[in-house]
């Protein structure tokens, strides 16, 4: 283990992680826990069963002002932001020309006049040169507010109760992709019901001064210390949470040599909504078909695929693993992968070269996981 | 702080020897089972493989990470610990016991006194943490 070097951002908790024995690791230019002191093991598993926290501060969030703020964000996204109302958020993507992914990201509608961008971390400085280089005329003021938020996620069954302790805003009103701006321990904040673990849970967002104290606060009111209290998640919880719930990683499973219909993601596509960046491209892959798509797979063989191994089948390399890893919950290992779309198919049988080993596996269907509602 | 028994001889791959007789208990120490994480999956030899001294010969992965284990001496293979196959979480709970890996006969038991002693080792995993 190295020390981090002095040029990695922080996020308003790093002294609160350090505290709490979390391991830092670098991240998309940024110093931040990959695990705490119970483990991935367990941090994933209170996820499911209770609740975890994660600090998601890294993220960058970009502001869109003005009367063309739908218009402009349309152009340069591949869902249809127009179907937006007050207080609902989208999930969506920053296209090339050719319909592959500049970054995965979610848009929040304020007021007609008034969008927020929720972008990956690795990608804030990338997303923010893209989209100001993509401004036509439209009336529309871009600012990068990355650093006026802290960003806290509490995921899992109990994380609403948890919540709903240290606000006023009812909880239950705000549906699944809804946000409201509401107070968290008397902090101003926006509370949204999103996440990325495939459980129930909420996003918070507020200033990053007040980070700790919230942060503190949820974990007290979580009873964390306790066997089936909060626990605090690092990265790599949250990437094998969003594995089982086959949610794309940006850079693993979608990049700009991705397209969004080979990455399943056609159904934030919408290539009816009139003219945005890539649609030509898109439009035309759908009509010619996709030739290779991507894939859920599980380990039949003892062995665990890990990401860029080789997908094998019939003695011929036919694709790469984008991500691979063990399944906690699940105790299976899984991972996905780019294959051809003849051998897309759920029950093919395909082998994965672990450092040289050909380990058996085959395709099942996506998502690994999947919560009772 | 990692646990580094005093009656052993360690690698600076991580790994530790036991000497009993003629033959190199292997595993790998606190501090590398700490570094990994929770550990799923253990790969081991096959009784009678034959190691030089710093040969890969098997591996231990964690949720996030493989990690290649090394012969710190050289041998055969006389014993591999198979009960990590189900529980390869020993070798988090109990590094230096029940988290053992291999059992190796020795060719030539001198290479013992090159490895690090428990001191030098913990001074080594000090200055690779800073």
């Amino acid at each position: 283990m190295t020390a981090p070097a002095p040029e990695l951002k922080k996020t308003a908790l790093n002294a609160a992680h350090r505290r709490l024995g979390g391991r830092m690791v670098e991240f998309g230019g940024w110093d931040m826990p990959v695990q705490y002191t119970a483990g991935t093991v367990e941090e994933h598993l209170r996820t499911r069963t209770h609740a975890g926290l994660f600090d998601v501060s890294h993220m960058g969030e970009i502001e869109v002002h003005g009367s063309d703020a739908i218009t402009f964000v349309n152009y340069i996204t591949s869902n249809d932001a127009s179907t937006l109302t007050d207080g609902q958020a989208q999930y969506t993507a920053l296209t090339t020309p050719a319909g592959t992914v500049v970054d995965d990201l979610l848009v929040y509608r304020f007021a007609a006049d008034h969008l927020l961008l929720v972008v990956n971390a690795g990608t804030t400085d990338k997303d923010w040169a893209w989209i100001t280089s993509h401004r036509r005329d439209e009336d529309v003021e871009l600012s990068n507010v990355s650093d006026k938020y802290c960003q806290i996620a509490v995921q899992g069954p109990d994380g609403s109760s948890i919540l709903q302790q240290l606000t006023s805003t009812d909880l239950t009103t705000i549906k699944y992709y809804y946000f409201t701006e509401g107070e968290v321990d008397g902090v101003a904040a926006i509370i949204s019901r999103t996440g990325y673990t495939g459980e129930d849970g909420f996003e918070v967002y507020a200033a990053p001064e007040h980070a700790e104290r919230l942060w503190n606060r949820l974990l007290e009111t979580g009873n964390f210390g306790s066997p089936n209290g909060v626990l605090p998640c690092g990265l790599a919880a949250r990437n094998t949470l969003r594995l089982e719930a086959a949610m794309a990683l940006y850079g693993h499973e979608i990049d700009e040599n991705t397209t969004l219909l080979e990455a399943n993601l056609g159904w934030i596509c919408k290539l009816g909504k009139g003219d945005f960046i890539g649609r030509d491209a898109l439009a035309k892959q759908k009509e010619d078909g996709i030739k290779r798509r991507l894939v859920g797979f599980e380990m039949v063989d003892r062995g665990i695929a890990r990401d860029g191994q080789e997908v094998w089948v019939n003695g011929e390399k036919v694709g790469k693993v984008t991500s691979g890893s063990p399944a906690p919950y699940l105790k299976k290992n899984i991972g996905m992968a780019y294959l051809p779309v003849a051998m897309a198919v759920e029950g093919q049988k395909i082998e994965i070269d672990v450092r040289g080993k050909r380990i058996a596996a085959q395709v099942v269907k996506t998502p690994f996981y999947k919560r009772d509602r | 702080m990692a646990n580094v028994p005093e009656n052993l001889h360690y690698s600076k791959d991580h790994e530790w020897v036991r000497v009993e007789g003629d033959i190199a208990v292997i595993g790998i120490t606190d501090y590398a089972q700490n570094s990994l994480g929770d550990v799923v999956y253990v790969e081991l030899p096959k009784i009678g493989d034959d190691f030089s001294a710093n040969e890969p010969f098997g591996s231990v992965e964690s949720v996030k990470a493989v990690s290649e284990m090394f012969t710190p001496v050289s041998g055969s293979v006389a014993e591999i610990n198979e009960s990590l196959t189900d529980e390869p979480e020993k070798v988090n709970s109990d590094p230096y016991g029940e988290g053992w890996m291999i059992r190796l006969r020795m060719s030539n038991a001198g290479e013992v006194d090159s490895l690090l002693t428990a001191a030098e080792y913990e001074d080594f995993t000090k200055a690779e943490s800073e």
